[in-house]
């Protein structure tokens, strides 16, 4: 291995904080003509984080794409990050994942090693997952790139959609926060050895174990926090649930360093632009800015968030603690109110009971 | 007045340089500082005010900005203090590397019960809160304190120690006490300050850290 590559030196942006604002998305999506098919159980109308196409009365195929520019600067690390991030979108419906294709572009100019422990490191986590890694595509390219196509089955009655939050659901976040602000940090080299260490086991960790403590339990919703940051996330699904919900601030885990460094101005520009796309329905109330941009920061490979009915709670988060995820599990918040008009997003510090 | 130019430069790059020239400030002064993009404006300005100086920006053309760095005398002293800090902490990371750690905590304070050393009772009590009490003074701070077996007795509700470890964890000080010995002396839900860790997290903890302090 040449140890003075450093990946992320190729990337103006990295992992999930490099894709394209969600205002931009949305305004080039609506033009592309709207495709129906009665299989089709999730399109893409709901912003979700796959498609779930119907097989058989109890098999659906859930069908997702997701790959990034390097986040990190060790080859193997940015393709266990890579790869438990587009393994995530299956998690995320519910669904186990079963088929992993490559999705490749690297430099001529580089070092073939280099790609190959790109590979070893994706690879590795296809493994951990129980699922196959079964060739894929790779071109040419300036820019490193590393992801995955997933396919994964569900059963079509227990897939796990983004809305369907009801008043009085807890929502539980199941890694901590701030993988945008830390890797800036990082690129900056203000970051401290065990925030660094942090943001990488976060990264690299999948949301298998979460998930599958999740099946006994009663999920309203669910999603991944990634580019559009937990702010990002929970305002689509606050709009496509015509919920009110309320985020506790201080009762949120993030990464160690990430408010200090959120503090010293290390925040990628894709929190400001989850700001500005969620600033419709948002309430920050007289939290401070700090908050506002660590909920904003996009996350690469970032956890699993449930909205579970307030009684189920509890016994949620003892499974969550039970199932050894190796991250931090916080309440991020709760859904004040369902069915109304006017979603919102409301920050406030409330360091009060579950 | 000093030009930081950042024009072209992606975050974090500018807040980088930004940071440099504050350090390099030997008194009063300003800085003004020509970035490119609205990103850059915001986090150049909040690394400004975290280093105690005022930040003002403007919009000179269509992808030219600039914000101009006031730094007061106060704020020239706690940069250059802050800066030494940096060096400081720069020179043991190297100092470690060299002794073959790569992944150092630096010091990290294990606490196993709620009493200091062997005696009575009492006043191993009246030990323990003045212990925690005298690392909130340390010029350095440790890292991480964890707390296991009777010392998770310390970091809930009604433990004479709260507002102490409070005051730590406001200065980053990570916090983390042993959720089994939580569960064993049935006080889970009591838990005010920090977070819960587990065997794993705490092996690792001891693992890398330069110093463990052991009340």
């Amino acid at each position: 291995m040449q140890e003075e590559i450093r990946l992320t030196k190729f990337a103006k942006h990295g992992g999930c904080a490099a894709k394209i604002g969600p205002d931009t998305l949305s305004r080039v999506l609506d033009r592309l003509p709207k495709f129906s098919d009665p299989g089709l159980l999730v399109g893409f109308e709901t912003s979700d984080d796959a498609a779930v196409y119907r097989i058989t009365d109890d098999t659906a195929v859930i069908q997702t794409l997701d790959f990034f520019t390097p986040v990190v600067d060790d080859p193997y690390t940015f393709g266990q990050v890579a790869a438990a991030n587009a393994l995530s979108d299956v998690y995320a419906m519910g669904g186990e994942p079963k088929i992993a294709l490559n999705i490749v572009c690297f430099p001529g100019e580089l070092d073939p090693d280099v790609l190959g422990e790109i590979l070893r490191g994706g690879a590795d986590k296809v493994r951990e997952a129980g699922a196959v890694l079964v060739g894929g595509h790779s071109i040419q390219d300036d820019v490193p790139k590393y992801g995955l196509s997933v396919t994964g089955l569900v059963h079509p009655d227990y897939i796990y959609k983004n809305f369907g939050c009801r008043k009085g659901d807890v929502l539980i976040l199941t890694k901590q926060l701030g993988s945008g602000i830390v890797n800036t940090a990082v690129k900056a080299e203000m970051a401290s050895r065990e925030s660094e260490r942090e943001v990488i086991r976060v990264m690299t960790t999948l949301n298998r174990k979460a998930k599958e403590a999740a099946g006994k339990f009663t999920v309203h919703a669910c999603t991944d926090v990634t580019g559009f940051g937990l702010l990002g996330h929970c305002s689509e699904m606050a709009s496509a649930s015509r919920a009110a919900i309320e985020i506790y601030v201080d009762q949120i885990a993030f990464m160690q360093g990430a408010k200090e460094y959120a503090e010293m101005g290390l925040i990628p520009g894709g929190a400001y632009r989850n700001q500005k796309h969620a600033g419709r329905i948002l309430d920050a109330g007289d939290v401070e800015e700090v908050y506002v941009d660590l909920v904003s920061d996009p996350q690469t490979s970032g956890g699993l968030l449930f909205a579970v009915p307030e009684d189920e709670a509890g016994d949620f988060l003892n499974a969550l603690e039970r199932a050894e995820l190796g991250t931090k599990v916080s309440v991020v918040g709760k859904v004040t109110d369902s069915g109304v008009d006017d979603p919102v997003i409301r920050l406030c510090k409330k360091a009060g009971k579950l | 007045m000093i030009t930081v130019d950042a024009m072209g430069d992606v975050c974090p790059i500018p807040v980088v340089k930004t940071k440099k020239a504050l350090g390099e400030m030997t008194g009063a002064g300003e800085i003004e500082v020509l970035v490119d993009n609205e990103t850059a404006v915001k986090n150049v300005t909040k690394m400004a005010k975290s280093s105690g100086a005022s930040a003002q920006s403007e919009q000179l053309g269509e992808k030219k900005y600039r914000i101009l760095i006031t730094v007061g005398e106060e704020a020239a002293e706690n940069a250059g203090k802050s800066n030494s800090g940096a060096k400081n902490r720069q020179s043991a990371q190297e100092s470690t590397a060299e002794a073959g750690c790569r992944t150092c905590l630096g010091t990290v304070v294990a606490v196993s019960s709620d009493r200091m050393g062997d005696g009575s009772d009492e006043l191993g009590h009246i030990l323990m809160k003045s212990f925690i009490f005298a690392v909130t003074q340390l010029d350095d701070l440790p890292d991480k304190m964890i707390f296991y077996n009777g010392g998770a007795k310390l970091t809930v509700e009604g433990s004479e120690c709260l507002e102490d470890l409070k005051t730590l964890a406001d200065q980053g000080v990570e916090i983390m006490t042993c959720g089994t010995c939580l569960d064993y002396y049935g006080i889970k839900d009591k838990l005010a300050v920090g977070g819960v860790t587990n065997m794993y997290s705490i092996v690792e903890t001891l693992q890398s850290a330069v110093n463990v302090i052991r009340p």
